[in-house]
Order: structure tokens, then C-alpha cells, then sequence
């Protein structure tokens, strides 16, 4: 169950990214590109809710962005669905194990809010 | 070149990381990011950031199977993985303040690592029967699929596992890759589980380690939407046919093949960072 959970996140992750993907070809394919200095994007590419609202309006960049959040979120549903597992199992040492791991990602991911 | 260009160059050699990374165990992230850097000039930043991406998506890929199949042990696998989010978060704060050259020193000095790994082999030690009495404790032996039949298997040094996992973890937060050589040496070595037991858990937690650095990384701006997605398209299809040859491949010759390109990398990313050209 897991498993399938995984393949399908992973796949509505990928097929939003192609379609972000080829928006963003279309509309920017002949763009010259210069990767050479990192430099941070505008602040609305770096949090969860600038991404959506972007992504809403149309830019292909954030539609991107949007499905490599999906992607991000994968793992975290499955750390979610483990805990479960174990709770349904009245495991409750791992229940609170598979809680610890998700806090940590959970502070990570606060960061992008 | 123009964005076209940039987009398909990259998917193109994505595809033969994720092709190579399944074959050989030694993850697509390790390609990606000297590709990026040596023959693209990205800035090493941009570069770690679509890897990451990348190693989630073949980890949740990939995982799907071995989880269905019986060999990865979640118990192992979600214990572990609180040292190796903490290590990952600890290794994105590190990359926040380390400089591009220094960044590709260690790089090529990771690189190096997973060459000799990719000569060496790792060879199964052979299942260990008993638990320690930790392990016992957090109930981390299981069993696993041979021939047909369940065999049983214990855990050992917990300490030692967790401490390796938590610099696995930094790894992975420091260069956006996956750490599963690292990971499945700390558990086929350090805590003597099976190798096949070892090789699916590594691949369950590499994607979670990733996610653990990857907030930092987007708040940061080093996940570029341009330059991930032909990476993280281009992996996954490599991967998937990577999954498919399998089967049939020599995989000696191609360990062979991968640490010398490996090796020649490793090399290349070390002077450049020493030189001040990455």
C-alpha cells in the first residue's frame, strides 16, 4: 500500500513538473540562459505559498515548482503513512519514533513558509 | 545557449546518471552534479539543489518495489532516519556557509570514496543470526526473503549505525546526493544486516534524508526550477530503464566502467575547486 502510495505521488509529481516543463518551453525555449553565479530567486520562488499563488496565475516556472513540491512530499507521506502503521499496530515505541522523523522534516520544511 | 538547449543537454545526461545510478547502486546524484558544474558551468548551488531532487525522486521511485517485495525493514529504516534528518539539516545549515570551491573540494573527495567503493564491491558478510541486546530492545531484527524462505536476521551496534547515519545524513545536506554507499556500509558493516536487507532500507531513507534538507534548500533558492526539472525528468526515466536492463547486465564490468568515470570526476572537481574555477 505504501508502495502504490509512493509510484502514484511520484507520478502526479513528474507529470506536473513535464507540464510546467513544457509551458515553460514554449513560452521561453529561444531564453539565453546563465547559470554560472548562483543567485536566489525573487522571495515568491522560495515559499510554499509564493510558489502556489504563482503557480496559479499561470507561470510556468511555478507550476514546476509545484510539482517538485509534490515530489517533496513523498517521503514525508510515507514517514506519515509508517506512523500510522504502527499506531494501528499499537506499536507505540516506533509510532513515536516515526513522530520524532517527522518533526525534524517538518522543521526543515518551515523554513519554505 | 538558449534555454531549448540547456534543457535538453541536461535531461540527456540525467538520463544516464539515473541509467548508471540503478545499475550500479551508486546513485544518479553523484553524475549530476559534476555534469552540471564541469560540463555545463552551473553554479555548484544550483547543481546540488536539482541532485536533491533528483535522489528523491529515484528513492520513491525505486522504493515502491522493495517495500512490496519484503526486504526493507521500516523499523530499521525509521529509527535510523532520525539521525540522518538531523545530520541532513545540520549538512544544508553547513552549505549555507561553505564556499563554491570548498563545496567542490569535498565533492570530489566524496567522488573519490564512492570510486574505491565501486572497485572494492561490497560483498555480502553474511547474515548475522542474534541481536544485541539494543536491538533487541528496539525489536530491529526481522527476516527476509531466500530462496524462497524467511530468514531471520539480527542487528548489532546500534551506537556505531547511528552515529555513521548521522554523517550519512550530513552528506547528503552538504552536496544535495543521496549518501546510500554510506548507508548501506553502516548497515552491512557497522550493524551486520544483510546486504539485500541493507541495500532496499538504504534506498527507503535516502528520499526522506533528502526531504530533510530539502525546505532548507527551496527557502534558499538553490532548488532552480529550470535546472531541475530536466534532471529530475531525465533520472527518472534513466532509472526506469536502468531497472529494466538490470537483469541481464554484468554488473562487475559496470562497477569497473563507473569508478574509473568516477575517478576521472572526482578529479576534476577537486582541481577545479582548488584552482577556483567551480
Amino acid at each position: 500500500m505504501i508502495g502504490e502510495l509512493l509510484r502514484a505521488g511520484v507520478l502526479l509529481a513528474a507529470a506536473t513538473v513535464f507540464a510546467g516543463g513544457v509551458l515553460y518551453l514554449v513560452r521561453q525555449h529561444a531564453d539565453r540562459i546563465d547559470y554560472h553565479a548562483f543567485v536566489a530567486g525573487a522571495p515568491s520562488t522560495r515559499s510554499v505559498s509564493g510558489i502556489l499563488q504563482s503557480a496559479a496565475h499561470g507561470h510556468s516556472e511555478a507550476i514546476i515548482e509545484v510539482g517538485l513540491l509534490l515530489l517533496i512530499l513523498t517521503p514525508i507521506a510515507r514517514v506519515a503513512v509508517a506512523m500510522v502503521g504502527f499506531l494501528l499496530e499499537r506499536d507505540r515505541l516506533y509510532a513515536m519514533v516515526s513522530l520524532i522523523v517527522l518533526v525534524i522534516l517538518a522543521f526543515s520544511l518551515m523554513h519554505a513558509t | 545557449m538558449t534555454a531549448l538547449e540547456f534543457t535538453i543537454v541536461v535531461w540527456a545526461l540525467s538520463a544516464l546518471a539515473g541509467f548508471l545510478g540503478a545499475l550500479t547502486g551508486l546513485g544518479g546524484g553523484v553524475v549530476v552534479v559534476p555534469a552540471l558544474t564541469l560540463a555545463l558551468g552551473v553554479d555548484i548551488k544550483f547543481a546540488i539543489g536539482a541532485s536533491l531532487v533528483s535522489v528523491i525522486a529515484t528513492s520513491s521511485g525505486a522504493a515502491a518495489a522493495y517495500v512490496r517485495e519484503g526486504y526493507s525493514n521500516i523499523r530499521i529504516g525509521m529509527f535510523l532516519e532520525i539521525a540522518t534528518t538531523l545530520g541532513a539539516i545540520a549538512g544544508a545549515f553547513l552549505a549555507g556557509r561553505v564556499s563554491t570551491h570548498a563545496l567542490a573540494i569535498v565533492f570530489g573527495l566524496m567522488l573519490l570514496q564512492a570510486a574505491y567503493q565501486s572497485f572494492k564491491g561490497l560483498a555480502d558478510r553474511g547474515a548475522n543470526a542474534e541481536s544485541d541486546s539494543l536491538s533487541k530492545r528496539l525489536r530491529l531484527g526481522g527476516s527476509y526473503p531466500v530462496d524462497g524462505k524467511r530468514q531471520s536476521y539480527g542487528v548489532r551496534n546500534v551506537p556505531g549505525g547511528f552515529a555513521m547515519m548521522f554523517g550519512a545524513g550530513t552528506l547528503s545536506g552538504l552536496l544535495g546526493i543521496g549518501s546510500g554507499a554510506v548507508k548501506v556500509i553502516a548497515m552491512d558493516r557497522i550493524m551486520r544486516i544483510p546486504f539485500k536487507v541493507s541495500t532496499t532500507t538504504s534506498n527507503f531513507m535516502i528520499g526522506v534524508t533528502a526531504a530533510a534538507s530539502a525546505g532548507l534548500y527551496l527557502s534558499r533558492g538553490y532548488i532552480d526550477p529550470r535546472v531541475a526539472m530536466p534532471v529530475m525528468l531525465g533520472v527518472l526515466i534513466g532509472a526506469l530503464l536502468g531497472a529494466k536492463v538490470l537483469v541481464n547486465a554484468r554488473v562487475k564490468t559496470l562497477r569497473i566502467v563507473f569508478g574509473v568515470v568516477i575517478l576521472a570526476l572526482a578529479l576534476e572537481m577537486i582541481l577545479n575547486g582548488a584552482t577556483g574555477k567551480i
